[in-house]
């Protein structure tokens, strides 16, 4: 696949539950090299969005593309390409890691000895032999989100969709995580969702503003810094805030109307 | 073949990753035998055979197999799981099929820790072994049947208890096919094609063939289209829940 060709594609990706549009017309592309930011307040459509990248929900209407590949009508091929960090980081809690990962890499069609080398690069890349036979259950937050990545990374995927890869983890993990992801950008098409805006300057290339299931802003983390309200410096500030989060409070509460 | 493989090694190593596997047997084993000892009095019918411990099998499995089966589906949307295993470049199909086989192996399983009894009889008498291995092959088809409608209901919600009411309330519906508690509420309306048909779905009444020594070929292409037809229910079950 050439460089710079479209990795991810949406378009106009509509998700409806009842009455509730949850997702309202996205689309975009992420070529490979880019580390797409998702950006939205709770409930915004983020990880619905991400579940229809993933082939886990339909579209109402509109498709997506993994790697070429139609999410629903070709969802082996497309699942091929991508590697899915689900909300929470789920995993088998009765397993221990190394069964964990052993499951996933023969389900994604490595081959015992194939899966045994890839798994040994990824212990430390990933930084996990220290709970390498502990069961899942017994894992810190920051362990069981490794366990996560470690998993969307087993078949070295052309795509990552990480559903807040960093949620829940104390700032040296979130260093580390933002590391690992930067490490990995330059080869694949990454989109990570998050509600932490610092993280967008730290890792991002691009970011997706999303609000009530429309997207509000894509751009830079410099072109979204261009929609911060200009700030009277003499006004003492209640609530200490940044450049960055003065920008996302402008687009996501005005422009949805709030 | 191998993610069948690899699926059902991991449903099946996750009975015994809890103390569940463990009481499952123990209550199933205790309770058969102890029915077919104590309820049924096994040693005053002074009868070399084992209907006394078959006679109860619809029963106890029509409430156990429910809750080895609540979990195949709920418990994976309640981890989160079910997002990671559909997500897998695999058929669902074939994630169905496997977790079921896996809850049936485990039943097969049950099954055979009651085989003590059948050793029993044989030193007490000469039984019709034919009839005692058709009935046990019986046994684990009716299993694997409750097993396929508590799969099926388990895609339905993400609580296990609740898997597990809906499923014993459905297997007890087959259960009673047979039985005028369930005709008589349909007869008054229904044409008698209609009841015939229901009443042919009567577990109990397949079952019973089998353990009178009658293996016809009707009572195994029962069980198994019915498994077949409870996990195409359940595929279908999941793909709809996709598009929710």
């Amino acid at each position: 696949m050439a460089v710079g060709q479209a990795l991810v594609e949406t378009r106009a990706l509509i998700k409806t539950f009842g009455p509730v549009r949850a997702v309202d017309g996205i689309s975009f592309t992420v070529g490979r090299g880019e580390v797409v930011g998702f950006l939205g307040p709770n409930g915004a459509g983020k990880s619905t969005t991400m579940k229809m990248i993933a082939g886990f929900l339909e579209p109402t209407s509109g498709t997506a593309f993994v790697a070429g590949f139609d999410s629903q009508r070709d969802p082996i091929s497309a699942r091929n390409h991508l590697g899915y960090l689900p909300e929470g980081a789920p995993a088998y809690p009765d397993m221990t890691v190394a069964d964990f990962l052993a499951f996933v890499a023969g389900m994604r069609g490595l081959s015992p000895a194939q899966g045994q080398r890839r798994l040994a690069e990824l212990v430390e890349s990933i930084d996990l032999a220290d709970v390498w036979n502990r069961r899942i259950e017994a894992l810190s937050k920051g362990y069981k989100r490794r366990v996560g990545i470690a998993q969307a990374l087993v078949h070295d995927p052309d795509v990552l969709v990480l559903d807040e890869p960093t949620d829940g983890l104390d700032p040296n993990q979130k260093h580390e995580m933002r590391a690992l992801i930067r490490t990995l950008a330059p080869t694949k098409a990454i989109i990570v969702s998050t509600h932490i805006l610092e993280e967008v300057e730290a890792i991002c290339t691009r970011a997706i503003v999303i609000a009530r299931g429309k997207m509000l802003a894509d751009g830079t983390p410099a072109d979204l810094l261009a929609h911060a309200p200009h700030r009277d410096e003499s006004m003492p500030q209640l609530v200490k805030t940044t450049p960055l989060e003065d920008a996302f409070r402008h687009i996501t509460l005005d422009q949805a109307g709030v | 073949m191998r993610a069948l493989m690899l699926i059902f090694r991991r449903e099946f190593a996750a009975y015994f990753a809890t103390p569940l596997a463990a009481v499952f047997l123990a209550v199933f084993v205790g309770v058969s035998t102890g029915m077919t000892f104590f309820v049924s009095n096994f040693f005053d019918r002074s009868q070399a055979d084992l209907s006394s411990f078959f006679t109860w099998q619809p029963w106890l499995l029509l409430v156990l197999m429910p809750a080895v089966g609540m979990r195949l589906w709920a418990e994976e949307r309640r981890l989160g799981t079910i997002e990671l295993l559909m997500t897998l470049p695999v058929q669902p199909w074939k994630i169905v099929f496997s977790k079921w086989l896996a809850a049936f192996a485990f039943a097969g399983l049950a099954l055979v820790f009651t085989m003590p009894l059948w050793i029993t009889v044989n030193w007490l008498g000469s039984p019709d072994n034919g009839v005692i291995l058709a009935s046990y092959l019986g046994a684990w088809l009716m299993a694997g049947a409750f097993l396929a409608i508590a799969s099926c209901i388990s895609a339905l919600t993400k609580n296990q208890v609740l898997a597990f009411i809906g499923a014993v309330i459905a297997g007890f519906i087959f259960v009673m096919a047979g039985f005028d508690l369930v005709l008589a509420a349909v007869r008054p309306w229904a044409p008698d094609v209609v009841v015939q048909v229901i009443a042919s779905m009567s577990f109990i009444g397949h079952f019973q063939r089998i353990t009178d020594g009658v293996f016809e070929a009707s009572a195994l292409v029962f069980f198994i289209s019915l498994i077949a037809f409870a996990l195409w229910l359940n595929v279908q079950i999941l793909d709809a829940r996709k598009a929710a």
